[in-house]
């Protein structure tokens, strides 16, 4: 019998190299791809630490492909990239909301375009190195389940796959710990091993999010007020783009004791202002749902609800609200829930879904 | 077929057996530097100027006008910026075209961003220059003329005469890059008016990392790499001597055989876009008809990823491309598909085929049965080509 056919997305880093390695010693046809989605030249001569789809990880990739012995390719979803995830993003911020441009990225870029031409050249699966495990549940639904070091579990960032896209996914490193990736690469003599983690936004490398914006829309960003819950002028913003709820630096308000922003008002372009107890909020709505090892939600359950990619999660009770609204009320109350932000919901390990966070209305 | 099928001889060709056999004694015994005086050297420097002499025959250039260099991007580097140094004083003015290399594009970009201004002439939808936008756009201030003798994605041979006619009647330096023409078409540099001109020795069977500037007497360009004396003093480092042998020798067969393996190239290749028009539906052929080098053919197929086709034809062993080769191996929408007008959707599905002498009828037979299949299949798992097909049914 011929051999399953798998694409692996490289990075050249040592999560998704030794990805392609498991996979080619379970016995896969491993074909390496790395994806070029943003770079323009100048970009290229200034690239210190490459993150996922740099320049510099394609001469990784590759290195390491010659390595493995497999075939090895570069696609181009610069297109699809800009349209999915750096258009979205300026988008977001522009309306006043948070985005996690990676989240999108993986929905749109990775498993929907790559996904689609690998089938296309006839691979049945791709693969990643995401620290997450697809699982199939006795309800013959697929979903995610947090990887084997809650440490570094990547699940949060994934929710958003459909179950078409799940049942084509492998991500084999999710069984390891980091360690023990590690510990493969050295054994395999694979130059990457220590390879520091990519963690900013990849194509905002100087993480200056306001200067991106700008530069990328073209759009004027106007100055407006700071104002206290009730209404109160208290002061002057930079512009919208510059915040972000629950920050605390760099608001320039002297206020005799520390304030931090509660929410941002894209309509009258005001920027609210608050005291440390009022960032705490204990319920959001969510939109955009996407559900994984149900179905669909029916009635209410309790579930551990992440707010964003470092919080460690937090029980709450769910609802629907409506045709694609969620209503998550928390039994704490959480600091700096962030519109644009995903809120994922866990039954303990397993994946139920999760959506985008909804500012109050 | 289990044999690899080489079909992107304008990425780069093999080294002739002749031509790595007459390379090979300058590695091992003949190593002397042909600058030092005793005589064990001086056979190097007879190889240099016996290879600088068959060039020179080759283009009826003068011996003395060609400088080698290591390959199509410094010649074409060393000509732009050079002569944009040496006529400053005269103007600041350059005319280039929308379909260039990179190697003469993003020089140009360099020179904009150092005081230098650039027109980019349009090519029609065949990818042939516009000479009477070329013409509009002459100024008091123009001192260079750099139009590619042959394009390196669709094959297009430019009216090379006639613009060197425009030049000189202008009194404006005239260069081309004819790193995909030197070898597969006869070049005059004096019929033509050329001033310079660019080649690349591994673009017709020759080693890779050497090539030359033609550069006419009585220009006043200067150094671009700076140093020793040797070239004339135009160009600085110890020859690369093993590589020049080598381009001369390649250079030497390509003017030989030139006649001869042009037709039979454009047979085969003809039968190719034969082919290929006639049983591959919504196929277009990019590029003039006739007008083209003998060796290329440029395709687009609407409806798939040009990318896809690549890999899939990759696995087949076929080795083609989109167009040209860059760094990364990845597919940006081609500046030349999107210059003759093609939309970006397409421009970004192209596949260029490039023939050599050893390329077979029953090679490229196989391939095109190959291409059949591969478009027909990712046409059956392409949306966009559903809704085509729906569409039109209706």
């Amino acid at each position: 019998m011929e051999k399953k056919k798998v694409v692996v997305g490289m990075s050249g880093g040592v999560d998704s190299s030794v990805a392609a390695y498991l996979l080619k010693k379970a016995g896969y046809d491993v074909i390496g791809v790395t994806m070029q989605i943003w770079q323009d030249e100048d970009a290229a001569a200034q690239e210190e630490s490459g993150g996922c789809c740099g320049l510099s990880a394609v001469d990784d990739a590759r290195r390491v492909a010659n390595a493995l012995e497999i075939p090895y390719y570069v696609m181009n979803f610069k297109r699809e990239f800009k349209g999915s995830v750096m258009d979205y993003f300026a988008e977001e911020y522009l309306k006043g909301n948070t985005p996690n441009p990676c989240i999108a990225c993986n929905r749109y870029v990775k498993w929907e375009s790559l996904l689609k031409r690998s089938l296309d050249i006839g691979a049945e699966y791709i693969a990643t190195g995401h620290y997450a495990r697809v699982v199939r549940l006795e309800n013959g639904r697929y979903t995610l389940m947090k990887s084997a070091t809650a440490a570094k579990d990547q699940t949060y960032a994934l929710y958003n796959l459909t179950q078409y896209q799940l049942a084509h996914t492998l991500m084999p490193v999710g069984e390891y710990t980091k360690d023990e990736i590690r510990e493969i690469a050295k054994d395999i003599n694979l130059r990457i091993a220590n390879k520091p983690d990519s963690q900013e936004i990849c194509f905002i490398p100087d993480k200056d999010y306001a200067k991106f914006i700008t530069e990328y829309t073209g759009e004027e960003v106007k100055e407006g007020n700071f104002v206290t819950p009730e209404g109160k002028v208290i002061g002057k913003h930079k512009g919208i783009i510059h915040y972000t709820v629950g920050q605390r630096k760099g608001l320039n308000l002297a206020m005799g004791h520390p304030v931090f922003v509660l929410a941002i008002r894209p309509d009258t372009n005001e920027v609210v202002i608050g005291n440390a107890d009022e960032v705490y909020s204990n319920k959001l709505y969510a939109g955009n749902l996407n559900f994984m090892s149900i179905e669909d939600l029916e009635g209410e359950m309790v579930v551990d609800a992440k707010i964003r990619y470092s919080h460690k999660g937090s029980k709450c009770t769910i609802r629907k609200v409506g045709e694609d609204k969620v209503e998550c009320v928390f039994e704490e109350p959480q600091r700096a829930i962030t519109p644009g932000q995903a809120v994922v919901f866990y039954d303990g390990d397993y994946v139920v879904g999760g959506g985008t966070i909804l500012r109050d209305e | 077929m289990d044999k690899k099928i080489y079909l992107d001889n304008a990425a780069t060709t093999a080294t002739r057996p002749e031509v790595v056999e007459a390379m090979l004694p300058y590695f091992t015994e003949m190593f002397g530097n042909p600058s030092s005086i005793y005589e064990f050297a001086s056979q190097n420097k007879k190889a240099v100027d016996e290879a600088r002499t068959t060039i020179a025959n080759s283009l009826n250039a003068e011996i003395s006008d060609i400088y080698f260099t290591a390959g199509g991007s410094e010649s074409d580097n060393w000509a732009l910026i050079a002569t944009a140094e040496a006529y400053a004083s005269k103007g600041k003015h350059i005319i280039t075209s929308k379909i260039e290399h990179h190697a003469i594009l993003h020089t140009c970009e360099y020179l904009e961003k150092n005081g230098f201004e650039v027109t980019y002439i349009d090519v029609d939808e065949d990818g042939i220059l516009k000479l009477d936008e070329l013409k509009k756009a002459i100024r008091p201030t123009t001192i260079l003329i750099s139009i590619m003798f042959a394009n390196n994605e669709i094959g297009t041979i430019q009216p090379i005469k006639e613009i060197g006619e425009i030049a000189r009647e202008n009194n404006i330096l005239f260069h081309t890059d004819a790193v995909q023409a030197y070898g597969q078409l006869n070049i005059d540099v004096n019929a033509l008016n050329i001033d310079m001109l660019s080649a690349s020795g591994h673009k017709f069977n020759g080693p890779k990392g050497i090539g030359f500037l033609y550069i006419r007497k009585g220009l006043k360009l200067k150094s671009f790499i700076h140093g020793g004396g040797q070239e004339r003093h135009r160009r600085a480092g110890t020859e690369n001597v093993p590589g020049i042998v080598g381009l001369g020798k390649a250079a030497e067969i390509a003017m030989a055989t030139l006649e001869e393996r042009g037709q039979k190239e454009a047979a085969l290749r003809d039968m190719l876009i034969q082919r290929v028009l006639t049983e591959i539906p919504y196929a277009r052929l990019n590029g003039h008809r006739a007008k083209r080098l003998p060796n290329n053919a440029n395709f687009s197929f609407q409806f798939i990823e040009g990318e896809s086709l690549l890999i899939m034809l990759d696995m087949q062993n076929i080795c083609a491309s989109s167009g040209s080769a860059c760094t990364s191996g990845s597919l940006d929408p081609s500046h030349v598909l999107l210059a003759i007008g093609l939309p970006h959707e397409i421009a970004h599905g192209s596949l260029r085929l490039t023939l050599s002498h050893n390329t077979t009828e029953e090679e490229i037979n196989y391939t095109v049965d190959k291409i059949k299949e591969i478009v027909a299949k990712l046409r059956s798992m392409s949306p966009l080509y559903e809704d085509y097909v729906k569409n039109n049914l209706r």
